[in-house]
């Protein structure tokens, strides 16, 4: 069975479109938000053609408006982005054949929604020869409605300057709630939440928020030891047996 | 100009960590701890920011059943732990937090 180029991108679109309204209260926010952090409304634009990391640009806004250094929300997104590395690892056997403008492309254009996509479609359908058009659909409507939806944020913003005294910075607080609930389904998990948040309070008096990648660290050192202690556990239970 | 430095650093180190490995597709291993580690990231990274947003949302810490932001952010985690799912969990969050600020007036 072959698969055209264009059903493939039109199959990608269609794979991401329940993902991006997830996605478009996010756009918005952030381009409403922008302004009264300290960002630019071009800023904020070329914010979401250029760097296109939605979480990243969120906590940019909110260290912004904290009074961050630009070096310290720097390094912020690159410990955010980390987790990119996780999904290109996982991707990289099905790259690997491809021309690098391709890769780069990929690359460029991988986040959270993306990966969902594309390896949902590798779990129905191992062949990889036009996988790649698929990988292209489901980008560009990605990307087209984070532009988009960054844009009317702006829009709006600019006709509700006070738009920020309605609580809309909780709105960020909730989504990171949302996003990270999924994640607590072990002890591991639940122990790096936990020290990462009380050394984030505990840290919250360190210049230009670097408090918070002491925060993360401790978190993630936590998780791991736990993980690390479970496991041998396990192994010391299957000697007895 | 500091937003120029800003964009171009955020960019640079966003598709770099997101074109490593494409780039050298196939030539490395990625060993199993590390891995394990990255797992534990974006957990970690988004609660160091959502505790002190909620716990010191004016600069010092307030715990107590005055302050909205943790009420709202306390009924949201609980909604999330049954509800599993974003969307309520904003809708819920955000309609908790706008009654206690705006309703009750805490």
């Amino acid at each position: 069975m072959t698969v055209s180029k264009g059903e493939e991108f039109s199959a990608g679109v269609k794979a991401t479109l329940p993902l991006i309204v997830g996605a478009i209260p996010f756009g918005i926010i952030f381009g409403t938000l922008a302004e009264t952090s300290g960002l630019s409304a071009w800023g904020a634009m070329a914010m979401s053609v250029i760097v296109y990391a939605g979480s990243s640009q969120f906590i940019a806004l909110g260290l912004l408006a904290a009074g961050a250094a630009i070096p310290v929300i720097i390094l912020t997104t690159f410990v955010v982005n980390l987790r990119h590395l996780l999904y290109a690892a996982n991707l990289v056997p099905k790259v690997g054949h491809l021309p690098l403008r391709w890769r780069m492309m990929m690359a460029f254009g991988l986040t959270d929604e993306t990966f969902a996509a594309v390896s949902n479609r590798f779990l129905r359908q191992a062949s990889i020869d036009t996988a790649h058009w698929f990988y292209l659909g489901s980008f560009v409507a990605m990307y087209g409605n984070w532009i988009l939806c960054t844009f009317v944020g702006i829009v709006l913003g600019e006709m509700f300057p006070d738009m920020t005294d309605w609580g809309l910075d909780f709105a960020m607080s909730v989504t990171f709630i949302g996003m990270v609930v999924p994640y607590l389904t072990n002890r591991p998990m639940w122990g790096a939440v936990i020290v990462a948040g009380a050394m984030a309070v505990a840290t919250a008096f360190m210049p230009h928020k670097l408090g918070l990648i002491v925060a993360a660290v401790c978190g993630i050192t936590t998780g791991m030891s736990l993980h690390l202690l479970q496991q041998r556990r396990q192994t010391q239970q299957q000697e007895v047996e | 100009m500091q937003e120029v430095y800003l964009i171009l650093g955020m960019f640079l180190v966003t598709f770099s960590v997101r074109f490593l490995l494409f780039a050298v597709a196939g030539r490395v291993h990625f060993p199993l701890w590390l891995s394990q580690a990255l797992g534990f990231v974006p957990p970690a990274v988004l609660t160091a920011i959502i505790v002190p947003a909620v716990l010191m949302p004016e600069g010092d810490i307030w715990l107590s059943w005055q302050n909205p932001w943790l009420l709202a952010a306390l009924f949201a985690f609980i909604v999330a732990l049954i509800r599993k799912d974003l969307m309520t969990t904003i809708v819920a969050g955000m309609l908790a937090f706008m009654l206690l600020r705006f309703v009750l007036g805490l």
